[in-house]
């Protein structure tokens, strides 16, 4: 089988998975949203307030979220043995984290866009003048999943469940967090880009090594 | 503001964090060390 | 039966061992030379600054920490690099020798600096571009420590760990990058803690003090690979003689 169709065969597995069991797929978007009404309640629910600091909770509220599938994220395959039957095809066990990067990446992005209106309205920001940071969600969004996944190969079969995760992903997740976040700035987008696609160059190969020495 | 007391516990912070680490190397070592044999 | 690769002969290990015996109580003697000279030259002989008076004398204590914490995840990856490539059996036990001792000096710079900002600049913390990196340093050595605990194959936590501090250290430059980015943002003026010149009789105890902590930093690395190789020695003649015990059972 060719390395494009492959890597289509396997995110439509992973995709064909979350649409069997929705309710771990809107999970995070979901817990996105709780984010964004914990601050509300935490600040005092003054709109002009909360329209000021709307971008930079958001932004925590997305990388929060995005820690909660990384645990499972390769635990279902090393349960059912799909790691040592791929390795036993010979498929590169970096094969399957690209293929997980992209199908997690999806999974995380488009719910995420779609409570992005109702998160802003409920920060008291127009969503009609939202495009760039919805972009810039959309982007860093995809670093964030690229960090999920070599976190998630990391730390497989590991103590410390989501407290472990947290340490390991919110340091390295930092760059992204702040070119996204400093929208406004000269050349955030651009530096945005670069920290995203190095990340996303690096995702499948860290993965993939950390899949191997899982295996031993 | 007096900066004395500032210094000293610099310097006393840096005898305490670092000299732990020190003797607790050290020990662990040892300790190590003896049931090697 | 199916044992770790390189410890077959115990060669390299045993050597390490004879060899790291002779020269630890000189390495240490040698530290503690050199920190006693730096630090009463910077304590009491070196002049105050000329702006900020002598609470810059926390310098000698701080910059060479920040320097060796620096300098000490660096060596952690690369020999962890060195570990995946050469499968070197000593590389991978050097993450658990090292992140501890980079952590703790990450910590003293942190700590020092606050004392340090409190009398220059009135605050117990600012995010400064430097000291700012320097707690995400600190949490990056965390991550190291926390995963290379968090199995109870404890060489399977190693590798992890190595791995980990290999991806740490590729971020370490952008992190780095994007946090003096973000400060000249967000911070009107960038509070520098170090002047902005050394002045040469401040530059020799800050050297020799330098020169002292790093000493020591290998000498704690050194006693701790020490401890880790005892370890791992016990451990295989432990599963040794179970096997053996199985065999004749």
């Amino acid at each position: 089988m060719t390395l494009p169709a492959l890597l289509a065969r396997l995110v439509a597995r992973d995709l064909a998975r979350a649409v069997a069991r929705p309710a771990e797929a809107l999970l995070p978007p979901l817990f996105f949203l709780l984010v964004a009404i914990l601050f509300a309640f935490a600040l005092g629910g003054e709109a002009g307030l909360l329209a000021r600091v709307a971008g930079g909770v958001l932004w925590v509220a997305a990388l929060l979220a995005s820690l909660l599938p990384v645990a499972g994220l390769y635990a279902a395959d090393w349960a059912d043995g799909t790691l040592d039957q791929l390795a036993v095809r010979g498929i590169a066990p970096e094969t399957l984290a690209a293929a997980r990067l992209l199908a997690s990446a999806l999974l995380l992005l488009l719910p995420l866009l779609a409570v992005l209106v109702p998160a802003l309205l409920l920060l008291g920001v127009d969503p009609r003048g939202a495009g760039p940071l919805a972009g810039a969600l959309a982007l860093g969004g995809l670093g964030l999943a690229a960090l999920a996944n070599m976190v998630g190969a990391l730390t497989l079969g590991a103590r410390g469940g989501g407290g472990l995760v947290a340490l390991l992903l919110v340091p390295l997740a930092l760059p992204v967090l702040i070119f996204g976040a400093g929208l406004e700035a000269a050349g955030a987008p651009r530096l945005l880009a670069a920290a995203v696609l190095l990340l996303v160059a690096l995702s499948p190969l860290v993965a993939g090594t950390a899949l191997r020495l899982a295996r031993g | 503001m007096n900066q004395l007391p500032f210094i000293i516990a610099a310097y006393a912070v840096a005898l305490v964090v670092l000299g732990g680490l020190t003797l607790s190397s050290f020990l662990w070592m040892r300790r190590a060390e003896r049931e090697e044999e | 039966m199916q044992q770790s690769p390189g410890w077959h002969g115990l060669a390299n290990p045993h050597r390490f061992q004879r060899v790291s015996a002779l020269i630890l109580p000189w390495l240490m003697a040698a530290a503690l030379g050199f920190l006693a000279a730096g630090l009463f030259i910077g304590l009491v002989v070196a002049p105050p600054d000329y702006l900020q008076g002598p609470s810059v004398r926390i310098m000698y204590v701080h910059v060479p920490a920040a320097w060796l914490s620096l300098g000490g995840y660096l060596g952690m990856a690369i020999a962890a690099l060195a570990a995946r490539v050469w499968r070197h059996p000593l590389a991978d036990l050097s993450v658990r020798a090292i992140a501890p001792v980079g952590a703790a000096f990450a910590a003293v710079c942190l700590l020092t600096g606050s004392l340090w900002g409190r009398p220059t600049w009135g605050t117990w913390w600012v995010w400064d571009g430097r000291l700012t990196s320097m707690l995400v340093l600190f949490l990056l050595y965390l991550g190291v420590i926390a995963l290379a605990h968090a199995y109870e194959d404890r060489s399977r936590g190693d590798r992890a760990a190595g791995l980990l501090a290999i991806v740490g250290v590729i971020n370490l430059p952008i992190i780095k990058y994007s946090v003096e980015w973000w400060n000249t943002l967000h911070q009107p003026a960038s509070i520098r803690l170090s002047g902005s010149t050394i002045h040469a009789d401040m530059l020799q105890p800050l050297l020799l003090s330098a020169v002292g902590f790093a000493l020591l930093f290998a000498g704690v690395v050194l006693m701790r690979m020490r401890a880790l190789i005892a370890a791992q020695k016990k451990a295989v003649r432990l599963r040794r003689k179970a096997a053996l015990a199985d065999a004749g059972a």
